[in-house]
């Protein structure tokens, strides 16, 4: 016998009334860090010990910014989507819980401006 | 409400280590290594920001001993995290299930993120010059 109502089947969000989200959001982040991280780990390379002149004539060139913007957004979104992930398998004290899910969700996105900011401070600032 | 302590599953004091175990805690490990990474990333970009001799002084850090065998282990984690998530992906698509496929993309996961390790390092330092 189907113990579940219509509406619970078709929207198909289970018992935690999320679905699938956390899980396909994980995945579409990695996919898209796998270019990202790679093509950083390349332009780093290139800027080992620069100076700043250096620096910004490389963040200034083709689409390194947006790139580095992209690798930002996808980074900060993949690794919050992870710690809580590790947040909610470790950490059982309730109170502690939902603190350190509340920090670790408003730091990435507050992480996140403060990057991207700063580069496109660095491509169209002074 | 009074918690009683109960035996945890697995008992990790006498537990086995397995190549399972042991790779799917390092995935998380570094995963978390590389999230502390994106701290390090946010300070080489915002130094950059306050002028040149922050910048400097951010490069000087970075380029430190410290700094660089903190990015060697940053490195070994973002390589072993990308091998590691295309295994999760091979997984998520519904393949390599079977514990001789678990073993053996196991292997060639820790074997890709040691040789990229060692190549990227060896092109850093004797190719580039760093």
């Amino acid at each position: 016998m189907e113990m579940r109502s219509p509406l619970s089947r078709v929207r198909g969000l289970g018992a935690a009334h999320e679905g699938v989200a956390h899980w396909w959001a994980q995945r579409l982040t990695g996919v898209a860090l796998v270019p990202l991280t790679l093509w950083f780990i390349w332009a780093m390379s290139g800027l080992l010990g620069a100076d700043l002149a250096a620096m910004k004539a490389w963040i200034g060139m083709g689409q390194n910014a947006v790139l580095l913007i992209l690798l930002i957004v996808a980074g900060m979104h993949h690794a919050q989507l992870g710690l809580q992930v590790v947040i909610e398998d470790y950490v059982h004290a309730e109170g502690t819980k939902t603190v350190s899910l509340v920090l670790v969700k408003l730091g990435a996105v507050f992480l996140g401006a403060i990057n991207i900011f700063a580069v496109l401070k660095l491509t169209f600032g002074s | 409400m009074a918690r009683r302590e109960r035996p945890l599953s697995p008992h990790l004091q006498v537990y086995r280590p397995q190549i399972t175990s042991v790779l799917s805690i390092t995935h998380r490990m570094t995963g978390i290594a590389l999230a502390g990474g994106i701290l390090i990333l946010t300070y080489w970009l915002t130094a950059a920001t306050y002028g040149a001799d922050a910048f400097a002084t951010a490069q000087a850090v970075i380029g430190s001993w410290v700094g660089q065998v903190v990015l060697w282990g940053l490195l070994f984690s973002l390589y072993y995290h990308l091998g590691n998530g295309i295994r999760h992906l091979m997984w998520d698509a519904g393949s390599g299930f079977d514990l001789p496929s678990v073993r053996r993309t196991g292997m060639l996961v820790v074997l890709f993120a040691v040789v990229m390790t060692a190549a990227t390092l060896g092109c850093a330092y004797f190719v580039i010059g760093g």
